[in-house]
């Protein structure tokens, strides 16, 4: 046994080095606990220096762009170039600055406006595992910070605490595979999970196919995750097309979580209301509102065409006859109704427009077999219509009307 | 022998033995700044994530050692002290598991070729990178059961580019003396 260990003495350690690692490894797994003393002591060894490093980057960095930039200037034209690169680099420097300086503002305000209590805080460092998407902060236990916090900008979301330090705080970024959130789009309330491959895009699961998600719809945290407070910005929809079973629905986050320097710690989050959808223009040009629908208004308008007239006197119809149009079941209305008998006394006010037909209506064309109308005005006559002129065949000898008659019927005309 | 070779002798062995010790210091001095510059690289320099400076140390210490023994206990020690800065949602020793393969396979690799030549670094660094990332994903898909994405194209681009930066590291690295050779 001593001499096949002997032999194998390497690989011997090897295995019992790795299977050491293993067993801690599974201890903590199984046990659902982090070692907190070593990472404590690591990371209180490594920040420090946090404060060192973003010295040498905002000083440095800037020095060094200057000499690789102008270390291929011609030399003649070195001076002259030499300024203009200068003062470029200032230019960005401070357009760099101001941008900061207006984030910063927008920072500010937006921690004055939010009803949850944030506290500020600065990004110092990333994790070392690269495909792992965490960054520690400048804020830890001494400031209020505890596991489990959101990390969120006036522009969206970031990610959520996962370890607390004294001075520092490790936060998991929502572009993490491991990082779920819950989310809920602003126009339909559809609620899905935040998912991020960890390669750059993000989708929301779980929403149905039947579910309508429209692109450039903007989706916002549902609250139901119990990290972020409900009503902050994720990002906008991409693209939103059926799939197998479920939507497939692409988002683009608003809040840039790789490439933040300032972010806000949610200490006591409040929930908010979604912001409502703005609503849609389908028309370009502008339009007054329909004007309100009086029947006053309808009655008071004037019959001016001849449709208008018979659209009116057919209506009159109905209305002596109690025939509804269109209506099932009522009985079809008389149209060549016997006129009634005119009287000075008639009242003409609701057939104002009636009586004014009448007066102005065209002769009727006469039908053979139909009882005569007698024109307006003339009805002085007591004798019927009928009596006076009696329908003819054709043919048969007309006689002379009497000379003391006082009507003025006029002779049928011929067919 | 006489008193003067003896003090010569002497003298000699003080020199190396301070000469290891400083070896030893610097190594470990290098080893922890490439480990903080894996936290702060990408805050100075962006798209930086690449690289991975405590993964090429380790293959550098196996390959110019020669002792498996040694560069596994390098690998094991590198590997758990960039564990302790890795997020907590990963557990410590996925790295510390990953580097301890490493060294040993770089230092047994070169008990049977020359590993001096550029051509061979180069190859070592590039295959070494790509046994790591893909062990650590296999091992992060396994036993914790997180599905991370793994992008073979990508990986191959980073592993060319530290393949690359390997070369001259390695050339500064051996001016230093620091296998200790």
């Amino acid at each position: 046994m001593d001499a096949l260990l002997s032999r194998f003495r390497n690989l011997t350690v090897l295995i019992v080095v790795v299977l050491a690692q293993l067993i801690y490894l599974g201890y903590q797994v199984r046990a659902n606990r982090d070692e907190r003393l070593i990472r404590v002591w690591a990371v209180s060894a490594v920040t420090p220096m946090a404060g060192i490093v973003e010295a040498i980057r905002q000083n440095t960095i800037g020095f060094l762009e200057d000499y690789f930039i102008l270390l291929d200037v011609r030399e003649q034209n070195r001076k002259l170039k030499a300024d203009n690169d200068r003062l470029r680099l200032q230019n960005i420097y401070y357009r760099n600055q101001l941008a900061t300086a207006e984030h910063a503002r927008a920072l500010t305000i937006f921690q004055a406006q939010t009803p949850s209590k944030t506290i500020a805080a600065r990004v110092i460092g990333n994790s070392t595992v690269a495909s792992a998407k965490a960054v520690f902060i400048d804020r830890g236990s001494t400031s209020g910070v505890e596991q489990g916090m959101a990390v969120v900008t006036p522009e969206g979301i970031v990610g959520k605490v996962v370890s607390v330090y004294p001075l520092v705080s490790q936060v998991l970024l929502v572009t993490d595979p491991t990082f779920k959130l819950g989310v809920e789009s602003q126009k339909g309330h559809v609620r899905g999970v935040l998912s991020c491959d960890g390669l750059g895009k993000c989708k929301v699961e779980h929403i149905q196919n039947e579910e309508k998600v429209d692109k450039n719809e903007w989706f916002y945290t549902s609250g139901e995750d119990r990290i972020f407070p409900k009503g902050f910005p994720v990002g906008t929809v991409v693209s939103s097309e059926p799939g197998q079973g479920m939507r497939e629905v692409w988002i683009n986050l608003s809040g840039a979580p790789g490439g933040v320097d300032e972010v806000l710690v949610v200490l006591q989050g409040v929930h908010q209301a979604i912001p409502p959808a703005p609503a849609e223009e389908t028309a370009t040009a502008k339009m007054l509102p329909p004007p309100p629908d009086d029947g006053a208004s309808k009655a008071d308008v004037k019959p001016q065409t001849e449709a208008d007239k018979v659209l009116h006197q057919y209506e009159e119809i109905g209305k002596q006859e109690d025939h509804v149009y269109g209506g099932l079941g009522s009985n079809l209305p008389n149209f060549n109704p016997k006129p009634a008998p005119k009287t000075t006394t008639a009242p003409a006010a609701p057939a104002n427009a009636a009586a004014e037909s009448t007066a102005t209506a065209p002769p009727r064309a006469t039908i053979l077999g139909a009882p005569k109308t007698p024109a307006s005005g003339t009805a002085t006559s007591t004798a019927t219509p009928a009596e006076e002129n009696p329908v003819l065949p054709l043919g048969a000898p007309r006689r002379k009307p009497a000379t003391g008659a006082t009507t003025t019927q006029p002779a049928p005309p011929r067919p | 022998m006489n008193e003067t070779t003896e003090v010569i002798l002497a003298r000699r062995s003080a020199e190396q033995s301070w000469f290891s010790r400083f070896q030893a210091v610097a190594l470990l001095a290098i080893t922890m700044l490439a480990i903080i510059g894996k936290f702060y690289l990408p805050r100075l320099l962006p798209h930086t994530e690449w690289l991975e400076l405590p993964l090429l140390l380790t293959v550098y210490f196996g390959l110019m050692r020669r002792s498996q023994i040694q560069a596994l206990f390098f690998g094991a020690f590198v590997g758990l002290a960039e564990d302790s800065l890795s997020p907590a949602n990963i557990p410590i020793g996925m790295y510390g598991i990953t580097k301890t393969l490493v060294g040993y396979f770089a230092a047994s690799v070169s008990l049977r070729f020359n590993v001096e030549t550029r051509l061979m670094r180069f190859v070592l660094s590039f295959f070494f990178f790509f046994f790591h990332a893909f062990f650590y994903w296999a091992m992060r898909r396994a036993l914790l059961g997180q599905i991370v994405p793994f992008n073979p194209q990508d990986k191959l681009v980073d592993g060319v580019l530290n393949a690359i930066v390997a070369l001259p590291l390695f050339a500064i690295l051996d001016r230093m003396k620091l296998s200790g050779s």
